[in-house]
């Protein structure tokens, strides 16, 4: 019923490898922007926009959905979370573009941005 | 008849055993979601030895019940997700009978993950969180090959006497 590892899974096995690291470099090539800002979505609507250069400590959310970030030497993490699982207050501090630290049952999404406000960089007709 | 829901019972527990020594094990990376997979062993294991609707019954109900006992409900939809996925592009190469399951099983770990963020990103309104692909599709990569290999000895002593 069950085959023995051949030949074919080591061609199987390639590819997934090399997708893999096709993909790897596809999303973090050339990734290394320090971002300035940090900006906070809560369940898809923004809800503010920080500067990471100053220390400061944000709370987000009322009642009992309250997440606190804190800016300390230029990054950014989640000091703590009301949510039951703590795995954003566990996930590291974060200052690259792009990067994001999200806390899936507040739905709170904390997401590095560079400078620029305008993501668009031109629209080509 | 009789036999087929003595061993549906047995994997059931087993993989619930799996699921609570898994919480118990936590994995400092800093990255959500990287998990090592243990109750997909189970799953794998029914996959060859019983078949796909077996193994489909034993995924949906680890995951309702584990999710009740030792995680939140929300995770439920996560790991749910995950899980089908991984079932279905798991049966599907089975069904090819070109690869062995140690294959098999990397390619649901990776598809396991992929699931678990497709639904987050819909979830959270957020498509950043796709910015975890690479990362998360190296760790099914790697616990999908150690649980193909695990699965694969155990299928290797004891999937006969199972099978009949």
């Amino acid at each position: 019923m069950y085959r023995r590892f051949g030949r074919n899974d080591v061609i199987f096995i390639g590819c997934l490898l090399l997708f893999c690291i096709g993909v790897c470099v596809a999303v973090y090539k050339g990734n290394t922007v320090i971002g300035s800002y940090i900006t906070v979505t809560v369940d898809g609507k923004e809800y503010g926009t920080y500067s990471l250069s100053e220390e400061q400590t944000i709370t987000i959310g009322e009642g009992e959905h309250i997440n606190t970030i804190t800016i300390k030497d230029g990054k950014a993490y989640m000091a703590s979370a009301s949510c039951p699982d703590q795995l954003c207050v566990n996930q590291m501090a974060i200052n690259y573009d792009k990067q994001s630290i999200i806390c899936l049952p507040n739905k709170v999404v904390v997401t590095v941005t560079s400078g620029n406000e305008n993501d668009v960089d031109m629209i080509i007709r | 008849m009789k036999k087929k829901t003595a061993y549906l019972g047995i994997m059931l527990a087993l993989a619930l055993i799996c699921s609570y020594v898994e919480a118990l094990i936590p994995i400092p990376l800093g990255i959500p979601g990287i998990k090592l997979g243990l109750a997909n062993i189970v799953i794998v294991f029914a996959l060859y030895s019983m078949g796909i609707k077996e193994a489909l019954l034993l995924s949906v109900m680890r995951v309702t019940i584990s999710g009740f006992m030792f995680g939140n409900v929300v995770a439920i939809a996560y790991s749910l997700t995950g899980g089908l996925l991984s079932l279905l592009v798991m049966y599907l190469l089975k069904k090819t009978e070109k690869l062995s399951c140690i294959s098999i099983s990397i390619a649901g770990g990776i598809f396991h993950n992929i699931g678990q963020l497709i639904i987050a990103a819909v979830l959270v309104d957020n498509y950043y969180v796709l910015y975890y692909v690479p990362v998360l599709m190296i760790a099914g990569f790697i616990t999908g090959a150690c649980i193909g290999i695990v699965a694969q000895e155990v299928l290797i002593r004891i999937g006969k006497q199972i099978r009949e």
